[in-house]
């Protein structure tokens, strides 16, 4: 902590280093391209990690989020909930600048300070209430993608679950703008809501969990499919086109037509 | 992007220049660079129409059942088969998970595929529908020609945190319409059963499948 500058740079340089490297592997693949795309050439390692995260879900995560469920009264835990997807928020609006969308980004950056200054730092919703409604959260990905970046192959992360090249490339960057990273400095602090963050997200998905063990014949194939439809359903703005061949738009060439 | 422009009022400048920014941020938002008045689609209001009654029309029965926001499965496969099972093109969503194989099977495999995905399916829907509480669904505008048999009708349900996407492909059917595949946050249904189906396609057939998704439906009957 001796250089905050430099902690803050550090992961951009490393995400560049990671997005060059999946711009050469798209460049250099001889894959037909909807291969690459949909492609899972680290399938044995994935699943491998994917089994790891599912035990230490099932003896850890997921019991913890249900404690703190059953603990903490709803009240408290919408709020902890604002205060996360409000700084969530505002790094949406920050990536919706970047992909010069500016209207959205406005509403979106309205809604951060509305509910910074009048929801007592975002603890309170008042912006839903005020009918400022939320657009589609986007992050650093998402903007990688929409400016051209394919996906590169699907990779699953130990802790952190389903994500590709590109992806964990932004997320790098991502992290450093999270509540727990923006709201506090300390670190003791920012892992206690970190762990926080973690527990919120997780009660989240209690019930979505549910439904993917209920319906899935093969639970690792399911996410995975899921987790780079919805990607691409992302960075398209919920309407991909039917040609499934690229993961993400190449703007330059439509610029050309 | 210059064809988006429309042909508004020449003389009022800023009015032309505002109304090209909210094409533009239009287009943008959706990725889409076509603006389609509802009004010139008259077959396709039955379609927004259609989704709009059905989903409102299982929200209403989630919202005011207790037993069901309560997990009750009874009630709520009782509510699936009774509003949305009608309005589903169950045969060709089934056709089309399975591919080829669907077509060189035997009547009595596609008699039992059917029996088993359908009970699947129910089970996925009701999963879902048990984690509805207070949400909205927003039939977004139709941009699909008018003379289309066959067009996507785009939601997003609504509620605490981000929206849903929730997308319908529809058929005609008659005056009305038939679901055959649904899309949820980006994900089409039939899509996802291909990869989950094929696997045991390619290694045992239709058969294999089948046996697979009866014991898979036999665990959940049993965990309940």
């Amino acid at each position: 902590m001796s250089d905050p500058n430099r902690s803050r740079l550090a992961p951009l340089a490393l995400t560049a280093t990671i997005v060059v490297l999946a711009l050469g592997l798209e460049g250099c693949a001889t894959l037909p391209p909807g291969e690459l795309a949909r492609g899972d050439p680290w399938e044995r390692f994935n699943r491998q990690v994917f089994s790891f995260n599912e035990i230490v879900d099932k003896a850890a995560i997921k019991p913890a989020a249900q404690i703190y469920q059953t603990v903490v009264p709803n009240l408290v835990r919408t709020g902890v909930n604002n205060m996360f997807s409000n700084v969530g928020d505002g790094w949406t609006a920050v990536n919706l600048m970047l992909q010069v969308k500016p209207v959205p980004a406005l509403n979106m950056a309205i809604r951060t300070a509305t509910n910074t200054v009048l929801g007592i730092g975002g603890l309170f919703d008042v912006a839903e209430e005020a009918g400022l409604e939320r657009t589609a959260s986007e992050d650093f990905g998402q903007t990688l993608g929409f400016w051209g970046v394919q996906s590169g192959p699907y990779l699953v992360l130990p802790l952190l679950g389903p994500s590709t090249l590109r992806d964990t490339a932004a997320m790098l960057l991502d992290i450093n703008e999270t509540a727990s990273n923006v709201l506090w400095k300390e670190p003791r602090d920012r892992n206690a809501a970190t762990g926080l963050q973690i527990l919120n997200t997780r009660v989240n998905l209690l019930n979505a969990g549910r439904v993917l063990d209920e319906i899935a014949l093969d639970k690792y194939l399911l996410l995975r499919d899921a987790y780079l439809a919805r990607r691409r359903s992302q960075i398209y703005d919920g309407e991909p086109p039917e040609d499934s061949s690229q993961s993400a738009p190449s703007p330059f060439k439509q610029l050309g037509q | 992007m210059g064809g988006q422009r429309l042909d508004t009022v020449q003389e009022d400048e800023l009015m032309q220049r505002r109304s090209w920014i909210s094409a533009l941020a239009l287009g943008c938002l959706t990725g889409v660079l076509t603006v389609a008045s509802p009004l010139l689609h008259a077959q396709g209001v039955a379609a927004d129409a259609f989704v709009k009654q059905v989903s409102g029309d299982v929200l209403d029965a989630v919202r005011d059942d207790k037993a069901i926001q309560a997990g009750d499965v009874g009630r709520i496969r009782a509510l699936v088969d009774a509003k949305v099972m009608p309005h589903v093109n169950f045969q060709r969503m089934t056709a089309s998970s399975v591919g080829p194989q669907w077509r060189s099977a035997t009547a009595d495999q596609q008699k039992r595929m059917l029996v088993e995905f359908q009970t699947l399916m129910v089970n996925t829907y009701s999963g879902a529908l048990t984690q509805v509480k207070d949400q909205s669904v927003v039939v977004k505008p139709l941009r699909a020609a008018a003379d289309q048999g066959e067009l996507v009708v785009r939601t997003e349900v609504r509620g605490k945190g981000d929206p849903i996407q929730l997308d319908y492909r529809l058929e005609k059917a008659g005056d009305s319409w038939k679901i055959y595949d649904v899309n949820v946050g980006g994900f089409w249904l039939v899509e996802a059963y291909k990869g989950q189906f094929a696997k045991d396609l390619s290694s045992g057939g239709l058969d294999a499948l089948i046996t697979r998704l009866t014991e898979k439906n036999k665990s959940l009957a049993a965990a309940k």
